[in-house]
């Protein structure tokens, strides 16, 4: 085993996933405490390019015409071969559709301990896990040997991953990807709605705590009052309540108002990720363990049911006066 | 077809979460458990593909406070067979020790669907269902939230960010995590499942020994600090209006 750490880094569609370098970023703090290198991995079919701002020590590129777009399993094939081969001291994956298809299998077929959701590594190494909807943290040693990590956003900046001078980029083999079980047919575009939450300055989102399709018109009604739009988090949209166009989270848009006023909203991390380049996040939540309070920069306890009628009219009184 | 869903209960995250004596793990004494979410979209995934071309479908669950109850909620549903799992789950068994366990089980059933849910909110070794098909040799897709099958395959539709889909063949039998069914969980009337706690039985599994190997012990377990907690309006909700009538000028979209 060596102390490098491995990055397994994502794309979809010839854009790079900003989660491929929020995990370049937390292996670079967790290679200083380790005292070995930065190793990216890019997998794809003429895409080395994407590599070439990577902030990593080196890159290794396998190429292949089934590595054009993303499968389970022909990743899977590729980098159980890599792992084997270099022994690294820690691979990350994202916590995200891609990164876990991946990390999972791969942690039972190479029989190599995994520790999913790390948000951070601390100053001596450990592993900082975000469980139970953000509202719980579990720390622990890294276990041994190679461990396999699955990394969510919110600790580590973009930013920090990206490098101005491309790293030296190294192709490496590809075993057979042949009579493959898993086969890509063809991309769904979104859902294209009435709007795009994703450039509204002003979004009323609501969540489980709205309870029923019939308290959406509460949020409507408020949302008509200010001039802003309505959005929700997944349990809303997954009872059909609300078209997918207007779901924001890890699966659908992120969102980027001037406020975000988060009624009954939890802040589940697959939320959270999706709403943190909002000015101000407002929420309304019953209980004051919401993890959604971490995030706001104002907050309140008070039952929805009361306070949103009382505020759309006051709402409409101040615009009117 | 048959359809095999492992279904878990989880801590309900509504009610407030403690952390025990030893500060690793969640107090127990008076956690409630539900069922994961993401397994119930499982379930009524399977529900579906049953309605549509007939499938058999078990549900299997770690036997734990409440179990039976909702074993009996999804043979109300529709589910064919229930069986609950046996063995200590008191020590803290992690997901690479449940799948090692469920294993012979899950061979003996002989499935050529196995759905289950995408993930569990304390899941800390990875998932469930990836798990369970490499140590059955299947292959694995996860964020799934659509399903069609045909006797040697199934199509499904996977998630990715921005609201974009894939289609994907899969050859059976597989594994599927399931994100989200076609159609919300259904809903069933309380004496539906009280008329199935009276004609269905429930078979049960043990796993004598749990094999956890593969996961991380945790030596801290702790709600997260906050470097900046909300500023929190309390009072009346007529004052916390107005402080939020305030707020609103404050950012200029009022």
């Amino acid at each position: 085993m060596n102390q490098d750490i491995y990055v397994i880094s994502e794309h979809l569609r010839d854009q790079v996933a900003d989660i491929s370098y929020v995990m370049l970023s937390a292996a670079h703090e967790l290679a200083q405490i380790t005292g070995g290198k930065v190793i990216a991995v890019l997998l794809g079919q003429n895409a080395k390019n994407l590599a070439n701002d990577f902030a990593a020590d080196e890159v290794l590129y396998a190429e292949h015409p089934s590595l054009a777009e993303f499968t389970s399993q022909a990743y899977q094939l590729v980098l159980e071969e890599v792992i084997k081969s270099s022994n690294p001291r820690a691979v990350l994956f994202g916590h995200t559709s891609i990164g876990t298809d991946v990390a999972n299998c791969l942690s039972a077929r190479l029989d190599l301990p995994l520790v999913s959701s790390v948000r951070k590594f601390t100053s001596d190494g450990k592993f900082v896990s975000q469980i139970c909807g953000g509202k719980l943290m579990a720390e622990g040693n890294l276990p041994d040997p190679t461990v396999i990590i699955t990394i969510v956003p919110g600790e580590y900046k973009v930013e920090s991953g990206k490098a101005s001078q491309p790293s030296h980029i190294s192709s490496i083999g590809v075993p057979a990807l042949e009579n493959m079980q898993v086969v890509l047919k063809n991309y769904i575009e979104p859902e294209t709605g009435d709007v795009d939450i994703s450039k509204e300055p002003i979004i009323i989102s609501i969540g489980r705590g709205i309870q029923n399709q019939d308290n959406i018109v509460l949020a409507e009604e408020l949302a008509q009052a200010l001039g802003g739009v309505v959005c929700a988090s997944r349990p809303v949209v997954d009872q059909g309540w609300l078209p997918t166009s207007r779901l924001v989270g890890k699966s659908g848009k992120a969102v980027k108002p001037k406020i975000y006023l988060a009624i009954g909203i939890s802040g589940a991390p697959e939320h959270v990720e999706a709403i943190t380049g909002s000015d101000v996040i407002v929420a309304i939540n019953t209980d004051p363990a919401a993890p959604i309070f971490n995030l706001a920069k104002y907050g309140t306890t008070a039952d929805l049911f009361d306070l949103v009628p009382l505020l759309t009219e006051k709402v409409k009184q101040a615009k009117g006066s | 077809m048959k359809i095999v869903v492992p279904a878990k209960l989880i801590p309900d995250l509504v009610d407030e979460l403690a952390i025990d004596a030893t500060g690793t793990a969640l107090d127990s004494t008076w956690l409630r458990l539900i069922i994961n979410e993401f397994d119930d979209h499982a379930i009524e995934q399977a529900i579906i593909l049953k309605e549509r071309s007939g499938c058999q479908v078990t549900i299997v669950s770690p036997n734990v406070e409440g179990v039976d109850d909702m074993l009996f909620a999804t043979a109300a549903k529709g589910a064919d067979k229930l069986i609950k799992v046996n063995g200590n789950f008191e020590a803290g068994v992690n997901n690479h020790a449940l799948a090692r366990g469920l294993v012979p089980l899950i061979q003996e059933l002989q499935p050529d669907l196995i759905l289950t849910g995408v993930q569990a909110h304390n899941d800390m070794d990875g998932s469930l269902g990836a798990l369970l098909a490499e140590y059955l040799h299947m292959p694995y897709v996860g964020y799934i939230s659509s399903v069609s099958a045909t006797s040697n395959q199934v199509t499904a539709l996977k998630e990715y960010p921005g609201g974009l889909m894939a289609e994907i063949e899969i050859a059976l039998p597989a594994v599927l995590g399931i994100q989200a069914a076609e159609q919300p969980p259904r809903y069933v009337a309380i004496s539906k499942v009280r008329q199935m706690m009276k004609t269905v039985a429930i078979d049960e599994y043990e796993i004598p020994v749990f094999d956890i190997h593969g996961g991380a012990t945790v030596s801290r377990m702790f709600q997260p600090e906050s470097a900046e907690k909300a500023t929190m309006f309390s009072g009346d909700i007529d004052e916390t209006s107005n402080k939020l009538i305030d707020v609103f000028k404050e950012i200029g979209v009022l």
